[in-house]
């Protein structure tokens, strides 16, 4: 077991052998979620936090199925709608809770880094559930592992990621990963929303989606941010669903095996076609709720298992 | 009292020339200089050899007088500028209220009176600084005001700023503008490229500071006001200029420190310290401004004193304040220049009080006899590791904290009398 890291910022701090050995205990998890017990004792006696400053509901009811499996004791903190409000800045709500003693704090923040900047100041292990547009972590590796279990391999692989790249986590989180494990990575959008400086990342960059999608084993489609976008991005829906939204036609540039996948909550009809969604021989995106959930307790073990050895050494008076 | 330096390096920034000598300050002045001997019944201060310069005269220092002096007060800054070499502040009127009012400009300087360097303060060139309507500039200017300037509110409305302007000339006001497109570098924290779009935060393409340049040279052509850019930081901003003071434009320009010690990449894990308003730029801007300021395209070296609390610091990167305190380590922070050979002592000290002065027509920032005796007396070898607890200012903000630096100030003098250092009276 290789797995080091104190906190889940990004996958920017893991190394590939951490990536490999999260993925190897989720597929564990992905059998355990199967069964009809779902129980395992690897949290018990621990207490885990989800703070969302975002509204979210598929992420924060992963996390928390995750946390209630491994048998943690799981709080909701809808942020959103509480002491922020009240003008209570960011690390004061994160050091009052770091006083209730917190084993995991899951957090989500509308804001790039803001979770770096949480991490310095608590003493638990900090999951990054989405920061701005920086990254989104946990969505990247359930994403790793979708494919690794469709393609039986995560490395030398075409992935495409199409949308609205410049305002999206999951892109870059995805497009750090893949380079990581060497894979060749396409990056499709119209140029406004394409973040500047991509070329630089050793990806290739399309405005064209069938150029794009030639040869593709995977199509990573994102949602149009459409709650981001501060107006005149693009053009209307409606022609950026003719441009670049996935269809049979469009995915038939791709290999006749690529499969296509969705971060979720889709916009059916603006980047996905509703029918092409669910068919089931090349959309995967229902697998990846699932893996989500599967991962997510990997990254969550793992880290419970760091804080232990952290607390033991501590305890027995090791520096560490 | 008589003071007599001996045995100090002389930077003359207007010579261009670094001389082993001595020094007489007397009334305020420097009363001569070279192989000249001690007046009977002067202080004698030996310099050991260390290097004299005219003080710093610094474009653009913010001080929270009025409205938030738990950031900065004219005491504070004032101190801290002594401990730095920095003789003559020029403060900025961003402050709250804005000093858009004679009435609030001789507040300050009223409140200023008493502090050991010299001050002087602008005023705001449209009232509030909203660029809808130009300030009492006449009355501004009998009440003391050396420049008016918006500071980072770009002035939008061209109808507004071309009167403005057409204004201060009939008037030989100065006008500081801060060449930046509002539209392009609306709620930008980074500068656009690899570096940015990895961290995920918003950013502005340099192209906004040239389009603001353009603009505003625009502007002075056809108005004829006198007008200096306050920050110019990218490549692609000195063509324009370059041009701008051929054609004979009365055009000036000036850089911060850190945009000449620092780049982009030093935002690192998201360390709002680094914060910028403009953002920091890339390696490459930042090498080619250096040569501009080397070969005196760009005039000015300032510091950009901005103190901020830590409330306002610790932030996310997006929501941070931007900005740096600066008086205490805008000299160390020169030092790397000259230590990595972009430019000797007397260039920097053209850069950082000769050509302010001149600019806002002040006999500082000369060597010479007659001139006021405000030096600064340094060490420019000397190494210590800067711990932000340490500095004057009631606000910390550095990002220097923790970095290894050259450069000590041992003494300062204003008007002939030593304001910091062993023995200061």
């Amino acid at each position: 077991m290789s797995f080091r890291a104190r906190h889940l910022l990004g996958i920017q701090h893991l190394a590939p052998d951490e990536i490999r050995a999260i993925l190897d205990l989720a597929d564990k998890y992905v059998d355990l979620n199967r069964r009809s017990i779902k129980k395992s004792d690897a949290l018990a006696g621990m207490t885990q936090i989800n703070m969302f400053f975002e509204a979210s509901t598929r992420t924060q009811a992963s996390f928390e199925l995750a946390g209630k499996r491994l048998g943690a004791d799981v709080m909701n903190m809808s942020v959103a709608q509480s002491s922020v409000k009240k003008g209570e800045t960011l690390i004061d709500t994160a050091l009052t809770l770091n006083a209730m003693h917190p084993d995991l704090l899951v957090v989500r923040h509308g804001a790039s880094g803001a979770v770096n900047l949480l991490a310095e100041k608590v003493n638990c292990a900090v999951l990054n559930a989405g920061d701005g547009r920086h990254e989104h972590p946990t969505q990247a590796l359930l994403d790793a592992l979708t494919i690794r279990r469709a393609k039986g391999r995560i490395q030398r692989l075409t992935v495409a990621i199409c949308g609205d790249v410049a305002h999206s986590r999951v892109a870059r989180s995805n497009l750090i990963l893949l380079g990581k494990m060497e894979n060749r990575i396409r990056l499709i959008a119209p140029p406004t929303l394409m973040p500047s400086g991509v070329e630089e990342f050793g990806c290739e960059v399309f405005d064209n989606m069938r150029e794009g999608l030639a040869g593709a084993d995977v199509v990573m489609m994102l949602r149009l941010q459409k709650e981001r976008m501060d107006g005149g991005f693009i053009p209307s829906e409606r022609e950026y669903y003719h441009r670049y939204g996935l269809d049979a036609e469009k995915l038939s540039h791709a290999k006749p095996d690529a499969i296509v996948m969705h971060p979720g909550p889709m916009n059916r009809g603006v980047e996905i076609d509703g029918e092409l969604a669910d068919d089931i021989n090349r959309s995967v995106i229902q697998e990846q709720v699932e893996m989500g959930v599967a991962v997510r307790m990997a990254c969550m073990d793992l880290l419970a298992r760091n804080l232990r050895a952290e607390r033991g050494a501590k305890a027995a008076g090791v520096l560490v | 009292m008589t003071i007599f330096l001996e045995n100090a390096l002389i930077i003359d920034p207007e010579a261009g020339t670094e001389t082993t000598g001595n020094l007489v300050l007397d009334a305020g002045l420097i009363a001569a200089i070279g192989a000249v001997s001690s007046p009977k019944g002067a202080k004698v201060i030996d310099c050991g050899g260390k290097v004299l310069a005219p003080g710093i005269v610094d474009i653009g220092v913010k001080i929270g007088e009025p409205g938030e002096r738990h950031r900065e007060s004219f005491r504070s800054a004032g101190l801290a500028a002594a401990a730095g070499g920095v003789t003559t502040i020029i403060a900025r009127p961003d402050t709250n209220p804005a000093i858009d009012t004679p009435e609030v400009l001789e507040f300050v300087t009223r409140r200023a009176a008493d502090i050991p360097v010299r001050i002087r303060h602008m005023a705001a060139l449209t009232k509030g600084r909203l660029g809808r309507e130009m300030t009492e500039i006449g009355f501004l200017l009998d009440a003391g005001a050396i420049a008016f300037t918006d500071c980072d509110h770009v002035v939008s409305d061209t109808k507004v700023l071309g009167r403005a302007l057409k204004y201060a000339r009939s008037l030989d006001a100065l006008v500081i503008g801060h060449p930046q497109d509002p539209g392009l570098s609306v709620g930008a924290s980074m500068t656009n490229g690899k570096f940015a779009s990895l961290l995920g935060l918003p950013d502005v393409h340099p192209m906004a500071e040239r389009i603001g340049l353009d603009r505003d040279l625009g502007m002075i052509e056809m108005t004829g006001a006198r007008y200096h850019a306050d920050q110019i930081t990218c490549a692609r901003s000195l063509p324009p200029l370059e041009r701008a003071k051929r054609n004979g434009l009365p055009v000036t320009a000036g850089v911060s420190i850190h945009h000449l010690t620092l780049n982009e990449l030093d935002v690192g894990d998201y360390r709002s310290f680094f914060k910028f308003s403009p953002p920091l730029r890339s390696e490459e801007d930042r090498k080619a401004v250096l040569e501009a300021v080397a070969s005196g395209l760009i005039d000015v070296i300032c510091s950009m004193h901005t103190p901020a609390d830590e409330e306002s610091k610790r932030l996310p990167f997006e929501e941070a304040a931007a900005g740096a305190v600066a008086l205490q380590t805008f000299l160390p922070a020169a030092m790397r220049l000259y230590h990595a050979g972009a430019m000797d002592l007397p260039w920097l000290f053209r850069a950082m009080a000769f050509n302010p002065a001149k600019l806002l027509g002040l006999p500082q920032g000369r060597m010479a006899e007659g001139a006021p005796a405000d030096l600064v007396l340094f060490d420019p070898d000397a190494p210590f590791v800067l711990d932000r607890a340490t500095l004057l200012s009631k606000s910390k903000n550095t990002p220097f904290d923790g970095q290894r630096m050259e450069g000590r100030v041992i003494a300062t003098f204003v008007a002939g009398r030593q304001v910091f250092g062993k023995g200061d009276t």
